[in-house]
């Protein structure tokens, strides 16, 4: 383990946070909130001389990063990411309570959405920004951005990039990881100024549209206001609910669009599944709520809304679906484990998994009806080899023993079942709400403290993909010799 | 500049390690999943999984905007093949890596043409000629030849009793007659630029420019001259053994080829008629003391392992055979190698990435001053590069001394109108020289580089 290089990372880490809040720091003194200004101030100088002691104290002789560091670097990143991110709320007093501060940005980086605030409203401009600016940086990823930024001369660098990209393949669009991540950004940002655009079109504010595409840019779900996007026209509601299925595309078909490489992306039967999946899901919910809505569009803009939100793991809502019958719950509950598209900001199992797993479950099929027959399992055309199959047959046990230990965890709290299994699969595949006390319209502000610190374990846990905080609490990992 | 390699085994490897440390943006193709994830894991280049003839593979590499394509499978054809569907696709330039004998005789400029190749590239044979030039010139470990063949630049390596040792640069050059300039000194892991002042030692490694004739000169002045080989025994019989056996019959040594496989045997004694081809294992000390290791003048160690290459080539050493030949091609090995003693270690893959990155700096600069030669000398610590000289380099006509370089940076020599010139102060360089440039630990791609 080559641990100055993973501390002097971290410290880079440090540096970048304290440059990011310079954002909610103008927006602060734009509003006028200057309590919150000096938050901002104080956190950013402490961050900025912190960083730096780190990065020159622990300058590395040896630059080389193995999947071991890259994995280490990325999970405690998160974790100290989220400790800074939690200061503003905690010194300017806005949300008193530290751990709830701290699951406010764990809830923010990891674009789950799920809050413990129960009066948004009441809150701080410049706090609301940060909180959604939080969905933006944790959707593409920071050190992704770090890659961007900083050189690096190493090739294996690319470790880092795997930890935190999602999906189970993570593969390169152009040679240069540096160039990589630079497209990545570029694309995400360009994306969220369109947004923006169209939000402002439909007669949003400014700050509204603002904060609301960050939400959605990063498939996060901070909302300013108490009831989410209910109280928005639908015409705002439409452009949302088509950025968040945007958001949960793989970034590189935005990229081999780009380049004019239509066919390839005309070819994607993820993207295909995805899409098929949203059509289906939300054409039996249109079906389901009709009687409440009485009205075709209500009831179709409602339903796509909703789909698009949990299946891109967002979060808006546009209705209290908590309120709607159970089959049209059920389905949204499933969807809440399928996620986005792999290498989009969605969280979720990935609709590639789960399209591997059901091709696996159809080979496996065949093969007990033709036990000497060869057979692999393809997708667009070319065959995918074992051991990425047996990476999605692995990661899938581990994704529902882990949600399985955090509910039983959450059991003991004083809530009913579907609370309680919602509360643990929405934070682990970074949905934001869940049904019963934790709705849309409801907060996590009842869990206790102990639960709430399980809970942000369970979305960064969820956010990385398992491994890298496996590892980081693996003792094993930070033994100097192995 | 957009490369494209294909294959990558040993010597793509060390293709595409070279071009992404030299920042290009490197594609990878191989039909091996397991390798095209391991390079794509160490270094900072695109995989892509499939062969390199197929279509699609190639444009999802991006084949249109590539500007140089270079194919190093271990199939030839495949490699030929490749080459010109690449061409075909849009690749500016294309290398293929040909080393069958049947396609480099006469029948290699035939295939160039037809095929549009820009250059076809055979590790063993360039492997075979390095070989080659060191049996002719046994006193040195290394010899490479810039343009022309009016210079060379060579190393050596000072044994104990060498009469260099303690002695500094100025008075050595005083005392001898040969026109030379010591240009690089290798100590340990350091390598200097040395003045007139350096003193050297015993175990530096010093490189050396001159004229051939000049060189010859020095060598017999200072007395470190050895014979030439004649007799040569040759452990192994590949490819590369047939290049070199074929070259050292030509002018006239007696060659012994000791081979493991029968057929082998009888297929090199039908293309080599004068060379002695002995069936055993080379690896039986029995069998190599019986055809006369002890009278020797030089030992070739080709076999496939790197591991039987060094053990044998020791065990010839031991023998006091005055030069021993070694092939390493694992870096590390030849690091390993060189700690126990032998001095003359050859990688193949070595020499074919040395000419692949001359050919891509030559490329990126075809207008300006270009990269005529480029060599890695005192293990890759230094390159000599070989500049043709164009107007573009506006500090003609101006005497070197004057001349502001930056460190660690030398003209190691100038060649004017065919004729060599050693530098001193009062020199200048001139539109339409060939100069040739000395940098240590830094990269050169233009002329204009070397001025501060």
């Amino acid at each position: 383990m080559n641990r100055r290089m993973v501390i002097y990372m971290i410290g880079q880490i440090i540096k970048l946070e304290a440059v990011l809040m310079v954002l909610p720091l103008i927006v602060s003194a734009c509003y006028r909130e200057f309590y919150c200004s000096i938050a901002f101030a104080a956190i950013i100088i402490f961050s900025l001389i912190s960083g730096f002691t780190l990065t020159i104290l622990f300058k590395p002789k040896n630059k080389i990063i193995y999947a071991r560091e890259g994995f280490a670097i990325v999970a405690l990143a998160w974790i100290i990411l989220s400790l800074i991110g939690a200061l503003p709320f905690y010194i300017s007093g806005e949300i008193p309570n530290f751990v709830n501060a701290f699951f406010e940005t764990v809830s923010g980086f990891t674009t789950t959405g799920s809050t413990i605030l129960n009066d948004i409203e009441s809150m701080s401009r410049s706090m609301l920004f940060w909180r959604s600016f939080t969905h933006w940086i944790g959707g593409m990823g920071v050190l992704v951005l770090i890659m961007a930024i900083i050189p690096t001369d190493s090739g294996r660098a690319i470790h880092i990039l795997r930890a935190e990209m999602a999906g189970p393949v993570v593969g390169k669009i152009v040679p240069k990881i540096k160039e990589n991540a630079k497209i990545l950004y570029i694309i995400y940002l360009a994306l969220t100024i369109v947004e923006i655009f169209f939000l402002l079109m439909g007669g949003m504010p400014l700050f509204d549209s603002i904060v609301h595409s960050l939400g959605t840019a990063g498939t996060g779900g901070f909302g300013i206001k108490a009831d989410s996007l209910s109280g928005y026209s639908p015409y705002l509601q439409w452009v949302i609910t088509i950025f968040m299925l945007i958001f949960a595309i793989n970034f590189n078909l935005f990229y081999l669009l780009l380049i004019r490489n239509f066919s390839t992306v005309f070819k994607n039967t993820e993207l295909w599944c995805f899409f098929g999946t949203v059509l289906v899901a939300s054409g039996i919910i249109a079906y389901n709520i009709f009687p409440i809505y009485q009205n075709f569009g209500d009831s179709l803009r409602h339903s796509v809304f909703q789909v698009a939100s949990i299946m891109s793991t967002t979060g808006y809502s546009s209705t209290d679906f908590n309120l709607w019958p159970e089959s049209a719950k059920g389905i949204l509950f499933i969807l809440m484990f399928i996620g986005g598209c792999a290498g989009s900001t969605a969280g979720g199992l990935k609709m590639s998994r789960v399209l591997l797993m059901f091709k696996m479950i159809i080979k496996d099929i065949r093969k007990l009806l033709h036990p000497r027959s060869v057979e692999s399992v393809k997708i667009e055309g070319k065959a995918v080899d074992n051991s990425t199959l047996h990476g999605v047959g692995t990661y899938f046990a581990l994704y529902i023993v882990i949600i399985s230990i955090i509910f039983i965890i959450l059991s003991f709290e004083p809530f009913d079942f579907q609370t309680n299994l919602t509360a643990a699969v929405t934070c682990f595949n970074n949905v934001g709400p869940g049904f019963g006390s934790i709705g849309p319209m409801a907060s996590f502000s009842e869990y206790s403290d102990f639960s709430k610190i399980i809970l942000s374990a369970a979305m960064l846990f969820g956010r990385l993909e398992i491994y890298p905080m496996l590892l980081a609490f693996y003792p094993r990992t930070w033994m100097k010799k192995n | 500049m957009n490369i494209i390699v294909v294959g990558c085994g040993k010597i793509g490897r060390t293709i595409v390690s070279s071009l992404v440390e030299e920042k290009h943006n490197v594609v990878a193709i191989d039909n091996n999943i397991n390798v095209i994830n391991e390079i794509s894991n160490i270094f900072d280049v695109m995989g892509v999984y499939g062969s390199g003839t197929d279509c699609e593979t190639l444009i999802e590499a991006g084949v249109e905007n590539c500007e140089l394509f270079v194919s190093a499978t271990s199939s030839d054809e495949l490699n030929m093949l490749s080459c010109y569907i690449a061409r075909k696709m849009g690749a500016a330039h294309t290398i293929a890596r040909i080393r069958k004998p049947e396609y480099n005789m006469k029948s290699q400029g035939f295939l160039k043409e037809q095929l549009n190749l820009s250059m076809s590239i055979n590790p063993e044979m360039l492997a075979a000629r390095e070989m080659f030039n060191i049996l002719k010139l046994p006193s040195a470990v290394k010899i490479e030849t810039f343009s022309g063949k009016s210079f060379e630049i060579i190393e050596i390596i000072l044994k104990e009793n060498s009469m260099f040792c303690g002695k500094r640069l100025t008075d050595i050059r005083s005392r001898m007659k040969a026109k030379f300039l010591v240009c690089v000194v290798q100590r340990g892991e350091n390598v200097y630029i040395p003045d007139g002042n350096f003193i050297l030692e015993e175990g530096d490694k010093i490189g050396l420019t001159a004229s051939p004739s000049e060189i010859q000169k020095f060598l017999r002045s200072s007395g470190i001259d050895k014979k030439q080989a004649k007799n040569i025994m040759i452990l192994g019989g590949s490819k590369l053994a047939y290049y070199l056996a074929k070259m050292l019959d030509a002018s006239g040594n007696r060659v012994k080829i000791i081979e493991r496989d029968k057929n082998n045997c009888s297929s090199l004694s039908e293309s080599l008629p004068k060379a002695v081809i002995i069936h055993g294992d080379g690896a039986q000390q029995e069998l190599l003391l019986e055809e006369g290791l002890d009278s020797l003048d030089a030992f070739v160690s080709l076999t496939g392992m790197d591991e039987e290459n060094i053990l044998i080539s020791i065990f010839a050493a031991t023998h006091n055979v005055p030069t021993v030949i070694t092939k390493v091609n694992r870096d590390e090995l030849a690091g390993m190698a060189s700690k126990l003693g032998l001095d003359c270690i050859i990688s193949p893959k070595k020499i074919v990435s040395d000419i692949l990155l001359q050919y891509a700096r030559a490329l990126e600069n075809s207008r300006g001053s270009n990269v005529e030669t480029l060599y890695n000398i005192m293990d890759g610590k230094a390159e000599v590069l070989e500049f043709n000289v164009k107007s573009d380099f506006k500090q003609t006509d101006i005497p070197l001394k004057d001349l502001s370089l930056k460190p660690n940076i030398l003209i190691a020599g100038i060649v004017r109108d065919r004729k060599p010139i050693i530098p001193s102060g009062n020199d200048e360089i001139k539109v339409g020289d060939k100069v040739i440039v000395l940098a240590a630990n830094q990269r050169l791609n233009d002329l204009r580089d070397i001025i501060k």
